[in-house]
């Protein structure tokens, strides 16, 4: 019994094995890893379903990529839903990068959901569209800024815990729009969210979509350009990587913490703008769904790079499309979705294990 | 064998790497016996302890205690043994209290009284005469409190064997009487007393045998009653080592930088620089010798904007305008922009001079990135830049793009003082610039500062190794405890007026007892 | 009135306080979980299914073992959370992955484990019952204490209860007894302020966090069970536990890291949360607004905290950074 004991101490405390640092690691190893981890995750996913259901695991795939992409409606589905997702992604990773812990993604998207939604209502007859579509894009943009700026301002004030101000600053605003979602339902105080008429993005191509998209893949490569070639995004490197480097070469780093959440914060409020404005015509306190919050595992997995997070956005949507396709015709709980979701991220998050460490199994008692 | 004999150790050897650390060193030590291993910076004095402390393991040798011999492969094993070692940087948790801190980790089968084990603790700071609330909670302590709570950790484990690493170089004269008081209170309970240490007069005055380690060799003990500093000192230092490195003579000397009566004060109230005051010229190396942290590096940073200061000023002569400008309580980016052109290679390369995780090209933009008008990075010159110093240091890299963290100790050093006499500087200092280089890098440093002072620069070297100081700079400002202690001619010195110059500030101040 | 406002906060709060305990013995060890919200889900779930399947397998429901009715969902529900704990703890612990990603996914893998299989489990096991409604179970779990009708308004107040109040109240003090009093609090305590500290000192960094982050997540799940089985009398709904797991996260910064603050804490969260139905023409909007109180406060405790800079108030100093020791 003893023995059993010391194995699972010694297992769990790594006695059992030798953890070494990796100094370096090609690029196709890493990629090679990451690629078993996602195999044997679809494998649970497989195991994890057919028990559920009495699918056999290829068809259980056929469905799934049915789901996703089986008419030219879910493609264009799939895609917005990439998109909105990408947005949240590429708003949170700025401050990722300088190792701001930015969890308040959801919060600052529905900033800008509500300030996008109150100038429909309350502008909506008083100005033109295009200029209706500029004020709304504009106040969108503040708004998620100004919910971003609140935690950056006490961390450089007083060094407040940003993880916990950011999360706490999502449940405020959720109740806020929730507040005002009820002001504004139709019949008042119903409930049903009232759909906002003036200011709608416009239908291009004859694809409702089409426009968020465009707009999301501008700011996608203007996000790369601005991390990568700007001044801007290199003085957010030094800082993410050392205050004390930054600090070394003059660089004012709580300028760059207040000026990064804005920036953070204002994408945010764009994604916000283009779900009300663009796609759901509507305001509720959970239209950003979550993904504030997913979009953190986006940015994360794709190694804060804007160009992988089209795959990995892409992934993650294609997931919980492919999956809720299982559910509908299981007529199971759509939440299976987020199973599925959990257990490929799980396995993504603990291959990068692997790939940061090398593990030598220590001969028997080998001491030192 | 002796019967009072408490720890012995017999070759111990230890390599880290291609580098040999301890060379076959024995030593023993006595009950009721206090021993000072002496020894430079990097003289293998500490490695040595950690080897008694279960932090490394010797290659080879062997350790006694009680005239058993033992294995020690953790520090665990340290403590069945009796042996504490209480290190330089303190191991405590900041908001418990002492007592909370020094019971903790404690695996006794009885149960956990807290009253009883604070009894416990004043019955030791009785016994010893040391001053500790056992309430205190740790964030509320001086520097030497803390240390006073390792000691009492180590005591209350019932440790008879007690080494302490630089127990001293953070205490302020008055603080150091205390602790001396105490070991001497230990050693005559009968505990056996080891205390690391490069200060001269401290060995005299406390210990009974004096070790001397010197590049990681042993060179013989003595009894302390029968030396004298000069001996110790000649031990400790060796004969002259001649290196060949070129020097060239200083030619249009101006005063460069001036600095007047800089004071730098820290939370504990102890004086990091005191009174500091020099000139360092145009065209000439001005070496600064001194015991490791005897305010080098708050100096150094003081000059470049990042430390602040309590006092004195910072005169830049500008060569070009003839102007004197104070640069007291500027950032880095004021002094740059004032037109100073100032480079600094500081101690912490890849914490601080340069990102590990970065490559070449965008470490090279550190200084650089911000010129002109454009919101955008040019690469260009950089990457110009980073190719010419690869060709012209011979950095061994596979490309200008791979990140710095995964070149050798040596490359980073070329990378980052190339990066700043790219500028061309009129003032350039360099914080322990060949600090575990191999010697073909080392050379071509120190060709670098040569380089740069022909040019006409200021160089400001702060080195540990005297024979490269005494070879390699026009004049040598020796600082010790935060103060000059002298300034001496490169050309006309010996190892051991430096050496004595080092140990000499914390005597002047206060004498102990 | 103002009984009845009690009674209800207090059944308000108990989830929070639940949820918070668990996560105040996480954070101590220095592990941030976000998965806490996910743990609760499927500590309720677990627990529902364990009693749904029992219940079901009865012929007759008053034939039920009272003793059985608890004990079922009782250690489905520590069975389940302490998965979910483990889960988390192999990732952040053993394989170094970072705690808010780790979290977060956990949250929504978990969430999505209580959604679905709420919403699936009759189908999963072809059952032919309307919906989840464990009131037989429910009534056993609802169970106040003896005389609490016959003290009056003592008897309301304080022993009107099911017994899971209780067990929140005790383990909440019980924690905060072992994290001050006791040996392993100091050493659990020592891992999440300097685990380098508390290596040197000897101690288990790796057990320690592994245990408490378990043992957290069973005291968090017991939150959810709590809610589903004596508050929302044995009835699941999809996502009616709500945000009160970031609540609970709320609540530990609230009651700065001491389980015996968070009791009043949970308490007065609950009252906020009860308050407008009492409010006399209060419009349903409105009371939305009262709903994002806890969050204010919260962040003004946050503020305040971070301001007075008194150490003792701070999160453990190591809370969200990883720890190995370096090799040697």
């Amino acid at each position: 019994m003893k023995k059993i004991e010391n194995f699972f101490t010694s297992a769990i405390t790594g006695s059992l094995a030798h953890i070494i640092k990796r100094d370096d690691i090609v690029w196709w190893k890493a990629w090679g890893i990451r690629l078993i981890a996602i195999v044997l995750a679809l494998i649970v996913c497989g195991i994890v379903t057919v028990s559920l259901t009495d699918l056999n695991p290829l068809e259980m795939y056929a469905t799934m990529i049915d789901g996703a992409v089986g008419t030219s409606r879910l493609v264009w589905n799939l895609f917005q839903n990439t998109a909105i997702l990408l947005c949240v992604s590429l708003a949170v990773t700025p401050a990722f990068k300088m190792k701001f812990w930015n969890i308040g993604a959801e919060g600052q998207v529905l900033a800008g959901g509500l300030a996008t939604a109150s100038c429909m209502i309350f502008l909506g007859e008083k100005l033109p569209t295009p200029l209706l579509i500029l004020v709304m894009l504009i106040s969108s943009i503040l708004a998620g800024a100004l919910w971003g700026l609140v935690p950056a301002y006490f961390k450089t004030r007083f060094n407040s815990n940003e993880t916990l101000f950011t999360l706490m600053m999502n449940y405020v605003i959720i109740q806020i729009v929730a507040f005002f979602t009820l002001e504004w339902s139709m019949p008042k105080g119903s409930g049903t969210p009232r759909t906002l008429e003036f200011g709608q993005l416009p239908t291009l191509f004859g694809q409702k979509y089409l426009i968020n998209i465009l707009i999301v893949a501008l700011l996608t490569a203007l996000v790369y350009i601005y991390l990568k070639y700007s001044k801007q995004g290199y003085e957010i490197s030094v800082v993410g990587e050392s205050e004390k480097t930054a600090r070394y070469i003059g660089i004012n780093v709580k300028k760059v913490i207040l000026r990064t959440m804005a920036i953070s914060g204002a994408l945010c409020g764009i994604a916000g703008f283009l779900l009300v404005a663009g796609t759901d015509h509507s305001l509720k306190s959970d239209t950003a769904g979550g993904r504030g919050f997913t979009a953190i595992m986006v940015s994360w997995l794709a190694k804060f790079n804007p160009i992988f997070m089209i795959f990995t956005s892409l992934l993650i949507v294609f997931l919980q499309k492919g999956a809720s396709k299982i559910s509908e015709v299981y007529r199971l709980n759509s939440s299976f979705s987020d199973i599925i979701t959990g257990i490929i991220i799980f396995f993504i998050i603990g291959s990068e294990f692997f790939i940061n460490y090398r593990i030598k199994f220590n001969k028997k008692e080998a001491n030192v | 064998m002796e019967k009072n004999i408490a720890l012995e150790l017999k070759n111990i050897t230890k390599t880290f790497g291609s580098v040999v650390a301890n060379k076959n060193i024995s030593l023993q030590v006595r009950k009721g016996e206090i021993l000072s291993i002496l020894g430079e910076n990097g003289s293998g004095k500490t490695t040595l302890m950690n080897m008694v402390s279960g932090i490394y393991f010797p290659d080879s040798g062997q350790i006694f205690a009680d005239g058993k011999e033992i294995v020690i492969a953790s520090p665990k094993d340290a403590f069945n043994h009796k042996i504490g070692m209480i290190h330089q940087h303190f191991k405590l948790v900041d908001v418990f209290s002492a007592a909370e801190n020094i019971v903790l980790g404690l695996a006794d089968e009885k149960k956990f009284d807290m009253p009883a084990y604070v009894e416990k603790i004043k019955e030791i700071t009785e016994q010893y005469g040391f001053e500790l609330d056992p309430h205190k909670k740790i964030y509320e302590m001086s520097v030497s409190e803390k240390q006073t709570v390792e000691i009492i950790k180590v005591l209350f484990r019932g440790a008879d064997i007690l080494i302490l690493d630089e127990p001293t170089a953070v205490l302020t004269p008055q603080e150091t009487v205390k602790l001396f008081k105490v070991l001497r209170n230990m050693r005559d309970a009968g505990k056996a007393i080891i205390i690391i240490t490069h200060k001269l007069h401290e060995v005299l005055s406390l210990s009974d045998n004096v070790a001397v380690l010197r590049k990681g060799e042993y060179v013989g003990t003595v009894k302390t009653a029968e030396t004298n500093e000069s001996e110790l000192t000649e031990m400790m230092v060796g004969k002259k080592v001649s290196l060949n490195i070129e020097r060239s003579e200083p030619t249009n000397c101006e005063d460069r930088l001036i600095v007047e009566n800089i004071k730098c004060v820290n939370r504990d109230g102890i004086k990091l620089l005191d009174n500091v005051s020099f000139e360092a010229r145009s065209g000439e190396i001005l070496g600064i010798a001194g015991i490791a942290g005897s305010g080098q590096r708050e100096l150094l940073e003081a000059i470049a904007g990042l430390q602040h200061l309590d006092g004195g000023s910072v005169f830049y002569n500008n060569p070009e305008t003839g102007e004197k400008e104070n640069l007291r309580d500027k950032t880095p980016l004021e002094i740059r922009q004032m037109g100073v052109r100032l480079a600094f290679v500081p101690e912490d390369r890849l914490g601080m001079g340069l990102v590990g995780n970065m490559d070449i090209i965008d470490n090279m933009m550190l200084r650089s990135y911000k010129k002109g008008k454009s919101m955008f990075l040019q690469r260009k010159s950089p990457k110009t830049l980073a190719e010419k110093i690869i060709e012209s240091l011979e950095v061994v890299t596979p490309s200008a793009t791979t990140p710095v963290r995964r070149l050798s100790g040596g490359n980073v050093q070329k990378i980052l003082v190339g990066r700043e006499i790219a500028s061309s500087p009129t003032v350039l200092m360099a914080a322990y610039p060949v600090r575990g280089l191999d010697i073909n890098s080392s050379y071509t440093i120190y060709n670098l500062l040569n380089e740069q002072k022909q040019k006409g620069a200021a160089v400001i070297f702060v080195g540990e190794d005297l024979d490269v100081l005494i070879e390699l700079c026009d004049r040598i400002m020796v600082i010790g405890s935060g103060r000059i202690t002298g300034i001496v001619d490169g050309r006309n010195t010996t190892k051991e007026e430096i050496g004595i110059l080092m140990t000499k500030s914390a005597e002047d101040k206060g004498d102990e007892q | 009135m103002i009984i009845t406002i009690i009674q209800r906060a207090v059944m308000q709060g108990t989830p929070l306080l639940l949820g918070s305990t668990g996560e105040i013995l996480t954070e101590k060890s220095g592990h941030l979980n976000l998965g806490i919200p996910g743990i609760m889900y499927v500590g309720a779930i677990s627990g529902v299914a364990g009693s749904f399947l029992y219940e079901n397998s009865l012929a007759n429901p008053a034939a039920i073992n009272p003793f059985l009715a608890v004990f079922i969902p009782l250690i489905c529900s520590l069975l389940g959370s302490v998965l979910m704990g483990l889960i988390y703890c192999f990732l952040t612990v053993t394989l170094r992955a970072n705690q808010n990603v780790t979290g977060l996914a956990l949250t929504t893998f978990g969430i999505g484990i209580g959604n679905f299989f709420g919403g699936s489990l009759i189908k999963l096991v072809n059952l032919d019952v309307p919906s989840i409604a464990l009131s037989t179970t429910s009534t056993i779990f609802k169970t106040p204490l003896p005389f609490a009708d016959k003290l009056g308004w003592f008897g309301d107040i304080f022993l009107s209860y099911g017994f899971l109040v209780y067990v929140a109240i005790i383990v909440a003090i019980l924690s905060s007894f072992i994290l001050n009093k006791t040996r392993t609090g100091l050493h659990l305590r020592a891992v999440g302020e300097s685990p380098e500290t508390a290596d040197a000192a000897g101690i288990n960094v790796t057990k320690y966090k592994y245990l408490s982050t378990c043992i957290g997540s069973a005291i968090a799940g017991l939150g959810g069970l709590y809610y589903v089985m004596d508050y929302a009398n044995g009835v699941w709904s999809n996502n009616g536990f709500g945000d009160r797991g970031w609540l609970s996260i709320a609540l530990v910064i609230f009651s700065v890291w001491r389980p015996s603050v968070s009791i009043l804490g949970s308490i007065l969260f609950g009252f906020l949360y009860v308050i407008p139905t009492y409010i006399p023409n209060i419009s349903v909007s409105a009371k939305k607004l009262f709903e994002m109180l806890p969050y204010v406060v919260t962040i003004i405790v946050l503020i305040i905290t971070s301001m007075r800079n008194k150490k003792e108030n701070q999160p453990p100093a190591a809370l969200g950074l990883p720890y190995f020791r370096e090799e040697r």
